[in-house]
C-alpha cells in the first residue's frame, strides 16, 4: 500500500553553521490530501520547504525524500529541478512580474509561439482554459499590480497548475490576505483537492488547518512532534504540541481602565489621487485604552492611521485633537513630536533598516536621546538599546547582529523596541503581529496591555478577528474608507464586525 | 543562544575579512610592481609621488562615499573640479591681481600674494557649496533621478569651464596656492604632527575605556587596546619617517588625512551620519522614523559640492595653471574608488576609509603602470578590467554569505 503516499519524508537532518534546522524529520504525506505544517518561527517548516523547493540541494542535508516513490536528488541550487518533478511552492508574497499580464506572468519563459515570435491568442486561451477549469476567478488580462495578494496569488497557483504541477506547497499563503480572501482560497483549495492535486498547507492562523487540512504534522525545534488526522484533534491540542507546554488563554486578561480623552479625530478625510480614501472619519481614544481597528484589507484602516501618521501630508483634512488642543500633522517627524508611534504594516519595508545593526533600529528615530550636534554617545545608546532588548526579550546573538537575520516575531519586537524607546503617548500598531508565531503573539499582546496600564492610548489594527475581540476595549469598523460603527467590547462578536464590515448600511454609531 | 553567539562570531570575522582583503590585494600589487620595477616602485620617492597622484581623487571618492550610501550618484564631480580650478586660477591670474593692488597698496607683492589666495580659497569653496547644494536641491526635493541632475551638471560645468578659459590656459598662480598642494613639511613639523596624531589616538582609546565602564559595557583587556593603538601609532609614525626620508610629509597629503578624518567621524559619530546609512538601507522606514529623508540627501551633496572646491584648489596649484581638461574623467575614478573599497551602489553599505583604499589600490595600478613604462592604453584596459574583478569578488562574496 505503499503507493498511496505521493512524498514520504525519512529521517532528514539539516544543519546550519552552529545550529541545527532539522533534525530527524520523517513523515508520509497521502496523495490527494491538504496536509498541514505547523509550528512556531524557527522550528524549521522554511528549511524544510527550501529542502522540497529545491533550493537546497541534495549533497546539503541528510536522509531521503520519495516523491512518487522516486527518491529525489536535486543537484543545483535553484526550484527549476523542483518544478521539472512537478512540485511548485507558492509564498505569501507573490513572486511575479507587476507590469505583466496575467497571461503573460502563468506562462513566463515558456510562452507558447514559435522561433521566439509569441503566439498571443494561444496564451490567452491558454490562459483562459486554465483559469476556468480551476474556477481561478482573476481577469486574465489585467495586469499583475492591478491585482490584490490574494489574486495574484491565485495567478501563481494558476501558473504551477499550467506546468502540470500536482504537488502545491503553499507556504503562510493567507498571511497577507483579508478573512473575505481566505474564505476564497480555501473555496478554492478544495477545488483542486477535487482535482486530484497535492498540497502542503503552512499557516500562522490555526483555524485555517481546522476548515481544510485532513492531516496535521507538528514541527517543533526542527523535530516532528506528531503528524495527526485534523479530525482527531482541536487549535488547543496543536497549540500544546506546538509550544511544548499548556497554553490556556490566546490572550490576556487585563482590566482596563481609560482615563481622558487623549486623542479626538473629527471629519478626517483623505483624498489621494483624485480618490477618497477615508471619508470623514470621527472617533476618539483614551489613556489606557486599546482601540481595535477591523476591516477588510482595502477597507482604509492603514491609510486611517498612516494620515494620523502624516504620511498623506495636505492631503487630510478634518481636525485632530491631541489632549484637547488642536494640532496639525503634515509628516512623520510632526507625528512623533506630538507623541505619536506607529509600527507599521509591513515592518520590512517600513518599519526596519533590515541591513543595519538590531541597535542602530531602535535608535533610530531617538538619536536625540543620547546626541549633541556633534557627536553620538555611542555607549549610552548601547546602554539603552540593551535595556529595551531585554524588557521585550528580544531573541538576538548581540546588538550588533544585522535586524535581517533575525525571525520575524524578533524582528517586530525591534520595531515595537524602537518606539518604546521614544515614549509615546499614543502607540499606533498596524497588524502586529501578522505572521508571527502564537508565542512572540502572546508576548506582544502582555506588552500592549502593560503599555496601556501606563497610560499609553493604544490604536491597534488587526486583520483577525478573534485577535481584535480579545484585545480590545472598543472596536472601530471600517469599509471602504468610512467607520461603519464603534462597539463596545460587550457588545462585539465576529458576526457583528463581518457583518459592519461587509454590509453596505450604513449605521453609524459614535458616542 | 550560544551556539547563535557563535554564527555571529563566524559572521563578524568574515566581515573583518572582507575588510582586509582590499589590503592584502593592496600589498600582492605593491609587491608585484615593486619586483617588476626592480625596486624603483617601493622607493620613498616613488610612494611619495603616488600618494600626491591620489589626493585630488581622494577628495572626490571621500565626498563621493555619503553620496553613494544615500543610494545617489555625483558623474558632475569631475566638471566641477575643473571648472571650480579654473576660476580659481582665473581669480589668482586675471580678475584679483586687476584690483587687489589698487585696493591695498600698502601691501607688499608677497602679502598681497597671499591675501589673492585666501580670497580664491573662500570664494572657491563657496562657489562648489552652492552648485552641491544646487544639484542636490533638485534631486532631493524637485525629485528627479540623480543621475540625470548630475549627468546635465557634468555637461554644463563642462560648459562653463570653456566658457571661462576660452580655450587658453590660465597662468600664473601664486606661490602661496602652489604650496598648497606642492609643498612639503619639513623634518620636524612632520614628526611634531605625528606625535600629536598618537596622543590623540591614545587619549581616545583610554576615553573610550572609561565611558565603557562607565555604561557597564564589557572592554576588552587593555593589553589589547593598547597592542593595536600602539600598532597604529607605529603606521603614523612609519609612514613620516619614510615620507621624510625622502623629501617630508606632502602638505596635500595631510590636508586628505584631516578631511578623511573628519568625514569619517562625520559617518561614523554623528546624527547625520546615521541618518545618511539608514536613508541608503531603507528610504520608507527611515523616513517613517522622523527623519527628513530630502535634507538628509541635500547635505550629502552640499558636503560633495564643498569637497570638489578642495579638490579644484589642490588641482589648480598642481597644474600651477588652470587648463581646459582639467578634472576629465575624475568622477569615474571617484566612483571607481568608492566600489572597490566596498561602497554599494544599492546604498546602505561603505566607508571613507575603504573609498580611500579604493582609491589607493587603482592609483597604484596607475602608477606602477607608468614607472613601468607601459602605454597608457594598457593602463586603461587593466584598470577596468580590476574594477569589474574587484566588483565582481565582492558580489560573490556576499552571496555566498547570505547563504
Amino acid at each position: 500500500m505503499k503507493d498511496e503516499y505521493i512524498l514520504r519524508i525519512e529521517n532528514v537532518t539539516k544543519d546550519f553553521p552552529g545550529i541545527r534546522a532539522l533534525s530527524n524529520v520523517s513523515f508520509k504525506i497521502k496523495k490527494g490530501d491538504i496536509h498541514g505544517l505547523c509550528g512556531e518561527n524557527g522550528a524549521g517548516k522554511s528549511t524544510l520547504v527550501k529542502i522540497l523547493a529545491g533550493v537546497y540541494p541534495n549533497n546539503t542535508y541528510q536522509g531521503k525524500i520519495y516523491f512518487n516513490e522516486k527518491e529525489l536528488k536535486f543537484t543545483s541550487y535553484s526550484i527549476e529541478e523542483a518544478i521539472k518533478e512537478g512540485i511548485a511552492t507558492v509564498y505569501q508574497e507573490p513572486v511575479l512580474v507587476p507590469q505583466m499580464t496575467v497571461g503573460e506572468n502563468i506562462f513566463l519563459g515558456r510562452e507558447p509561439g514559435d522561433k521566439g515570435i509569441i503566439n498571443w491568442s494561444k496564451l490567452f486561451s491558454d490562459t483562459k482554459e486554465i483559469l476556468n477549469k480551476y474556477k481561478l476567478s482573476v481577469p486574465f488580462f489585467a495586469k499583475l499590480s492591478t491585482l490584490s495578494v490574494g489574486q495574484q496569488q491565485m495567478v501563481e497557483i494558476a501558473k504551477a497548475l499550467s506546468q502540470e504541477i500536482k504537488f502545491l506547497i503553499l507556504d503562510e499563503p493567507t498571511s497577507a490576505l483579508t478573512e473575505a480572501e481566505v474564505n476564497y482560497l480555501m473555496e478554492m483549495l478544495k477545488n483542486l483537492k477535487d482535482n486530484g492535486v497535492t498540497c502542503i498547507y503552512i499557516s500562522h492562523r490555526l483555524e485555517e488547518f481546522f476548515r481544510i487540512t485532513d492531516n496535521i504534522t507538528i514541527l517543533r525545534d526542527g523535530q516532528v512532534v506528531n503528524t495527526v488526522k485534523t479530525t482527531d484533534t482541536s487549535v488547543e491540542k496543536v497549540i500544546t504540541m506546538m509550544v511544548g507546554r499548556e497554553m490556556k488563554k490566546r490572550f490576556p486578561v487585563r482590566d482596563s481602565k481609560p482615563g481622558e480623552k487623549i486623542l479626538e479625530v473629527k471629519n478626517l478625510s483623505v483624498s489621494a489621487q483624485n480618490k477618497m480614501v477615508i471619508k470623514d472619519v470621527l472617533f476618539d481614544l483614551r489613556k489606557g485604552e486599546i482601540l481595535g481597528i477591523a476591516g477588510l484589507m482595502g477597507s482604509g484602516r492603514t491609510e486611517l492611521v498612516t494620515a494620523i501618521f502624516g504620511e498623506y501630508g495636505k492631503h487630510v483634512t478634518g481636525e485632530i485633537f491631541l489632549e484637547g488642543k488642536p494640532v496639525t500633522i503634515r509628516s512623520a517627524r510632526d507625528a512623533i513630536k506630538y507623541g505619536i508611534s506607529l509600527v507599521p504594516e509591513d515592518r520590512k519595508k517600513m518599519g526596519l533598516v533590515l541591513i543595519q545593526e538590531v541597535y542602530k533600529n531602535i535608535s533610530l528615530p531617538n538619536l536625540r536621546k543620547f546626541s549633541n550636534a556633534l557627536s553620538i554617545d555611542k555607549y549610552k545608546e548601547l546602554k539603552e538599546c540593551q535595556k529595551y532588548a531585554d524588557d521585550l526579550s528580544i531573541k538576538t546573538p548581540s546588538l550588533f547582529t544585522i535586524t535581517e537575520s533575525l525571525s520575524g516575531g524578533n524582528q517586530q519586537k525591534v520595531v515595537i523596541a524602537k518606539w518604546l524607546m521614544s515614549n509615546p503617548k499614543i502607540l499606533i500598531l498596524d497588524d502586529p503581529t501578522r505572521g508571527i508565531d502564537v508565542g512572540t503573539k502572546y508576548e506582544i499582546y502582555n506588552l500592549i496591555n502593560k503599555l496601556a496600564k501606563n497610560g499609553v492610548g493604544i490604536i491597534m489594527i488587526s486583520s483577525e478577528l478573534e485577535e481584535v475581540l480579545g484585545m480590545s476595549d472598543r472596536i472601530m469598523v471600517m469599509r471602504e474608507g468610512e467607520c461603519t460603527g464603534i462597539l463596545d467590547r460587550k457588545d462585539a462578536t465576529q458576526e457583528r464586525i463581518m457583518a459592519l464590515a461587509t454590509n453596505l448600511k450604513r449605521s453609524y454609531r459614535y458616542n | 543562544m550560544k551556539q547563535l553567539n557563535f554564527i555571529d562570531k563566524i559572521k563578524k570575522i568574515k566581515i573583518d575579512i572582507r575588510a582586509y582583503t582590499l589590503i592584502f590585494a593592496l600589498i600582492v600589487i605593491w609587491l608585484l610592481f615593486g619586483s617588476l620595477t626592480g625596486g624603483v616602485f617601493l622607493s620613498s620617492r616613488n610612494f611619495s609621488n603616488l600618494l600626491r597622484q591620489m589626493t585630488i581623487i581622494s577628495f572626490l571618492a571621500i565626498g563621493m562615499t555619503p553620496v553613494i550610501i544615500t543610494g545617489n550618484i555625483d558623474l558632475s564631480v569631475g566638471s566641477m573640479t575643473g571648472f571650480i580650478s579654473v576660476i580659481a586660477a582665473y581669480l589668482q591670474a586675471i580678475l584679483l591681481p586687476t584690483f587687489l593692488p589698487g585696493l591695498f597698496p600698502a601691501l607688499s607683492v608677497e602679502l598681497l600674494g597671499i591675501f589673492s589666495t585666501i580670497i580664491t580659497i573662500i570664494i572657491c569653496l563657496l562657489l562648489g557649496l552652492l552648485i552641491g547644494m544646487g544639484q542636490g536641491y533638485i534631486i532631493a526635493y524637485g525629485g528627479v533621478p540623480a543621475f540625470i541632475v548630475t549627468l546635465g551638471g557634468m555637461l554644463i560645468l563642462r560648459g562653463g569651464l570653456l566658457a571661462v578659459a576660452q580655450g587658453k590656459t590660465i597662468v600664473p598662480i601664486e606661490d602661496s596656492l602652489r604650496v598648497m598642494a606642492q609643498g612639503y613639511l619639513t623634518k620636524y613639523p612632520g614628526i611634531i604632527i605625528a606625535v600629536i596624531a598618537i596622543i590623540i589616538l591614545f587619549l581616545v582609546t583610554l576615553q573610550s575605556r572609561t565611558k565603557k565602564t562607565q555604561y557597564g559595557l564589557k572592554i576588552k583587556p587593555l593589553s589589547y587596546d593598547l597592542v593595536v593603538t600602539s600598532l597604529f601609532s607605529a603606521i603614523v609614525l612609519g609612514f613620516v619617517l619614510v615620507m621624510n626620508s625622502y623629501r617630508g610629509v606632502q602638505i596635500p597629503v595631510l590636508i586628505m588625512a584631516i578631511i578623511a578624518v573628519m568625514v569619517t567621524y562625520l559617518t561614523n559619530n554623528t546624527r547625520f551620519g546615521r541618518h545618511i546609512y539608514a536613508v541608503g538601507g531603507n528610504k520608507e522606514a527611515t523616513k517613517l522614523s522622523g527623519i527628513n529623508v530630502q535634507a538628509v540627501v541635500l547635505k550629502t551633496y552640499a558636503l560633495m559640492g564643498l569637497l570638489c572646491g578642495v579638490s579644484g584648489i589642490i588641482l589648480t596649484g598642481y597644474v600651477a595653471a588652470g587648463t581646459t581638461s582639467g578634472g576629465m574623467n575624475y568622477e569615474l575614478s571617484a566612483i571607481g574608488g568608492c566600489v572597490m573599497g566596498g561602497t554599494s551602489l544599492m546604498g546602505g553599505i561603505g566607508t571613507v576609509f575603504g573609498a580611500l583604499m579604493g582609491t589607493l589600490l587603482m592609483t597604484s595600478i596607475e602608477n606602477g603602470m607608468s614607472v613601468m613604462n607601459m602605454s597608457v592604453f594598457w593602463q586603461y584596459i587593466v584598470k577596468g578590467l580590476i574594477l569589474v574583478l574587484a566588483v565582481y569578488v565582492d558580489v560573490t562574496s556576499r552571496k555566498n554569505k547570505s547563504l
